[in-house]
Order: structure tokens, then sequence, then C-alpha cells
């Protein structure tokens, strides 16, 4: 604590005076040492432009796809699910552009590999609690995603489709809010996954287990209201719903807005808690092979 | 050209056995991709819960038109997937290696790190065709279509890999963009293109000519007419727009290996 408290006096006094100027929360070293963690997720994805923006096109490619689907099937059945065409057309380029934040495709934290090569080690002995030191980073690495993998299909969207906007400054802050808990609840499960390696030595087959159940049950593949009887009522109760389907809802307007996020906040400290257990299981399970 | 399916069987043998020393993950593995390829027949089925036509055709006609379109896509993924990694190659100086090899560079990326989960998305599609054909009642008379419709959009596919490929000379570090074109044009011929606007389908069929994978051959097998009052005549088309299309494939890959410049070190 002391070393970390130091440290900006001793590189300068202009450094000072930055952080007098700062609200209180600068002064408190957990608070900084998450927000250089953040930053960090976020520069080191943003190193990677042409990467984005191919990225992006891909979405875009395949949100224009499903799209013609999605309306095909809402031309046939007007008001199927209390959505209409525009409203089909707006979930399907807003859940493409969420793809890459919420990882619907899992991985990103590289958590698996450092069990594999060892590094989890260091990970573990660090004078910070693993699951928030590895969440900061990833909410980094999501909060680049959106601006531009984000943003991009929701545009092309607009412009060949149309897309519907929120109603107005409230459902635009319950969807942000919506969204970044999303984010956690997406986290927390990959994290479990990548944990899990330590267990299981190749974690792959997880991972596939995972990825099914992720696509299918966050309304990637189809959206969930319009799943079948109990499919539907059990589907929209799972932790995935909480990565896409609870957010595109919040964003039209289809639900209550404060139960949304109390259904994504619920899930999400049941699964950031799982993690902190799984983490102290995994300090005792781990064994370091050589050095 | 034997020798190098010679090669490629040879090579993808040696990649499977490596994988079958981890029986427990071969087998998930396997299953993995034969779940995630199954959802989309999932989404198939839901959207059949709700109508009785998506497009103008019936359940078992749209599963023919994704299980012909998935078992030609399966196999040109299995022959020439690898090929979207490219620039993965290129960045690592693995490319390089193949390079100096006496077997097609093609070939050799083609089979390189050959995975168990292309085998469970071919099984996937066949078990679909499988279920769709004797519910559709074709006759023996038009049924002679099917295995050349797989034929030709198998290499329709491989074509339009080998072409995302090359592309990848040139924009090494963005591999993403091929697959809005290969895993793209599978997504997109899963389903009858009479659900995709028109100016998309004329796209599809004269510029990409992707509708001759699955579409117009399927036209003529379910023995429906054209929505869009093409030519007859495009039904038959497809081996043609293969044709040209491998042409096309053999010359840019030709050209970007030419130009191809190692990244050194």
């Amino acid at each position: 604590m002391t070393v970390a408290q130091r440290k900006p006096s001793s590189s300068g006094g202009g450094r000072l005076t930055k952080i007098a100027w700062s609200p209180d929360a600068w002064r408190c070293p957990t608070f900084r040492l998450y927000l250089r963690l953040f930053q960090y997720g976020f520069r080191r994805h943003a190193t990677y432009r042409a990467a984005t923006f191919a990225g992006a096109f891909t979405n875009t490619v395949f949100g224009i796809l499903r799209a013609y689907v999605l309306i095909a099937l809402w031309q046939a059945r007007p008001g199927l699910a209390g959505y209409d065409v525009a409203d089909a057309v707006t979930f399907c380029f807003l859940t493409q552009g969420l793809l890459e934040p919420m990882r619907v495709f899992g991985g990103g934290l590289e958590l698996s590999e450092r069990v594999r090569t060892g590094a989890i080690a260091i990970d573990l002995v660090r004078p910070a609690p693993l699951q928030p030191w590895v969440l900061a980073q990833d909410l980094g690495r999501a909060a680049y995603q959106l601006v531009v993998r984000g943003t991009a299909p929701m545009l092309a969207g607009a412009a060949l489709f149309g897309v519907v906007l929120p109603d107005g400054p409230l459902t635009w802050a319950a969807f942000a809010a919506s969204v970044a808990i999303g984010v956690v609840v997406s986290f927390a499960l990959r994290y479990l996954v990548a944990l899990s390696s330590c267990w299981v030595l190749d974690d792959r087959g997880v991972q596939a287990v995972s990825l099914v159940a992720t696509l299918f049950f966050s309304g990637m593949v189809v959206p969930l209201v319009i799943f079948p009887g109990w499919l539907g009522t059990l589907a929209q109760a799972l932790p995935w719903a909480a990565i896409m389907q609870v957010p595109a809802d919040v964003y039209l307007g289809k639900t209550d807005a404060a139960a949304a996020l109390g259904f994504q906040a619920l899930w999400a400290a049941a699964l950031l808690a799982l993690g902190a257990l799984a983490t102290r299981a995994a300090r005792r399970k781990v064994i370091i092979q050589g050095g | 050209m034997l020798t190098d399916l010679r090669t490629w069987l040879l090579l993808v043998r040696a990649w499977l056995r490596a994988a079958a020393q981890y029986p427990a993950s071969f087998a998930l593995l396997m299953t993995g991709s034969f779940l995630v390829s199954g959802l989309d027949v999932a989404a198939i089925l839901v959207i059949f819960s709700h109508v009785r036509e998506l497009g103008g055709f019936t359940l078992p006609e749209v599963m023919f038109v994704y299980g012909t379109a998935g078992v030609s896509f399966a196999l040109a993924n299995l022959f020439a997937g690898n090929a979207d990694n490219l620039g993965a190659y290129i960045r690592s100086g693995d490319f390089d290696v193949m390079l100096i090899r006496p077997v097609s560079a093609f070939v050799q990326l083609g089979a390189d790190r050959f995975s168990p989960q292309k085998v469970g998305r071919l099984a996937q599609a066949a078990v679909v065709l499988a279920i769709a054909l004797p519910q559709l009642g074709i006759p023996w008379s038009r049924a002679w279509m099917i295995p050349l419709m797989i034929l030709c959009g198998f290499v329709i596919f491989t074509a339009i890999w080998a072409i995302t490929g090359a592309l990848q000379f040139l924009l090494v570090d963005a591999p993403e963009v091929s697959a809005a074109f290969t895993f793209g044009g599978g997504q997109l011929t899963q389903y009858p293109l009479s659900v995709y606007g028109a100016d998309l389908v004329r796209g599809v069929t004269f510029i990409v000519p992707l509708a001759f994978v699955s579409w117009q051959p399927a036209l003529y097998v379910l023995g429906r007419e054209d929505p869009l009052g093409l030519p007859y005549a495009l039904r038959f088309a497809a081996p043609a727009a293969a044709l040209i299309l491998s042409l096309l494939a053999a010359l840019a890959w030709r050209a970007g290996l030419r130009r191809y410049r190692s990244t050194g070190s």
C-alpha cells in the first residue's frame, strides 16, 4: 500500500497536483489499480485496429443475413412475441454489435493458457485478488470493442433497413447499465470456464459445451422471446439471457427496466461469488510443475 | 492432382491420429461442433414452430436446402477451411516452411492442424439431409442432380476459400474479412434465397455465384418456380459457375503467391 501511495510523489510534482484536482476516488490506491488495468485492457485491444474493422465488417455481413430471415418470419407473423419487423431488425443488429463486447464465442481471458503454461502462479501471488484483476482488464477490452464493433453493425442496419431508437434518455441510461452488467455476467461465465482448466487440463471440451449454451440461450441464434413454451420460460431465466436478450429488451423498451437490471445484477453477483469460491479452490489445487 | 489428394489425406490422417491421442477431447470436440452447427437447425425449427412456410418453402424443403448447402460447405471446410488462417501463418513465418516443401502450399495449408471439429460439422449436415430427403419424395428423374449439386457446391466454396486466402496476402492483419465471405456464404446458402432481398439474390447469382450452391439446383430438384423469374437454364449452370470460379481462384492464388514476400526473420 505504501509503495503504491508513494509512487506518484516520486514521479514529480505535476502528478501530485493532478491528483489533488481529482475526485476522492483517485486517492484510493485500489481504485487506481483497477482503473489502470481497465486502461491496459482498452489500450491493448485498441492496438489491433485493422482486425477490429475487419471484425466489424464481418459482424455486419452476418447481421444483414440474419435480418432477412427474421424479416421473413415477422412478415409472416406480424407482432409475434410483441415485436414488430423494425424491432426484430433492431434486435438483430444490436446483438450482432454486442457479439464481440460480450465475447459470445468465448475466451478473451487468456486464463486457461496461463494455467497450462504455469503463469497462473504469478497471477495467484499478486497482492490483488485474481478475479477483479482479470475483470478490470476484460471491462477495458469490452469498452473498446463497444466503440467500433458495437456501433458499426447498428449504423449499417440503420442505413439498410432502419432501426428503432430507445424512447428517451432514461431508456438510454438503462440500456447502458444493462450492457455493463451484461459484460460482467459474460465475464463471470467465461472466468468459470477458464478456471475449469485447473481441474480438467484440456478445457476445450468445457469451452465447446459453454459455446453451445451461450449461443443458444443468449438469443444469438434466434431471439429468446420466440422460443416455444417452457423452453422460452427456462431460457429467459438462465444467466445467458442477461448477456443479449435482456439488454436488447431494455433498449427496445419491451421489459420493465428496473426488473431487468435486477435480474442481471442477481446473476452477476451469484456468478462472481461462485468465481471467488472457485478461485479459492484453485489456489489450493494448482501445482506448478518445474520452474 | 491425384498426388495432391493423396498427400492431403496423408497429412490429415497424421493430424487426426495426433488428436486421437486425447480420446476424451477428440470426442468432445467432434460432438461440440456437431451441436454448434446443429444450433442452425434449432433456429430453423424454432422459426417453423411459428410459421408453416418461410419464403414460400416448407420445413422439409428448407432442410433440404440447408442439408445440401451444409454438406458442400462442410466438405470445403474440411479441405480448404484453414485458408482463413493464412494471415497467421504468414506473420509467424510458418508459411515459408510450407513453400520450401515439395508439395502444393494450398494442400499443406488445407491439411495443417486438421481438427476433428470439421468432421462433426459434416456429420451434422449429412444427418439433416438424410432426414429431409425421405419426406420430400423426389423422383429419380430429378434426384440425379443432388450429388452433382453437392459436388459443385464443394468446388464453389473451396474456390471462395482460395480467393479469400489469396486476399490475405494483401490483408495480413485482417483475416476476419475472409470469414464474411466464407462462413457468410455458408450462412447465406442455408436458407432458400427467396427470404433475402431481390438485389442480394441477383448479387449472389451473377457476382459471387453462391446461388448455384444450393438455391438454383434445389429449385430444379424440388420442381419449384423461381420467385425472381430468372431463366430456367440457370438451374443447370452450377457446373459452369463452379468451373469459372475455380479458374479465377487458381489465378488469384497464383498471383498472391507470386507477390508474396516473406516477413523475414
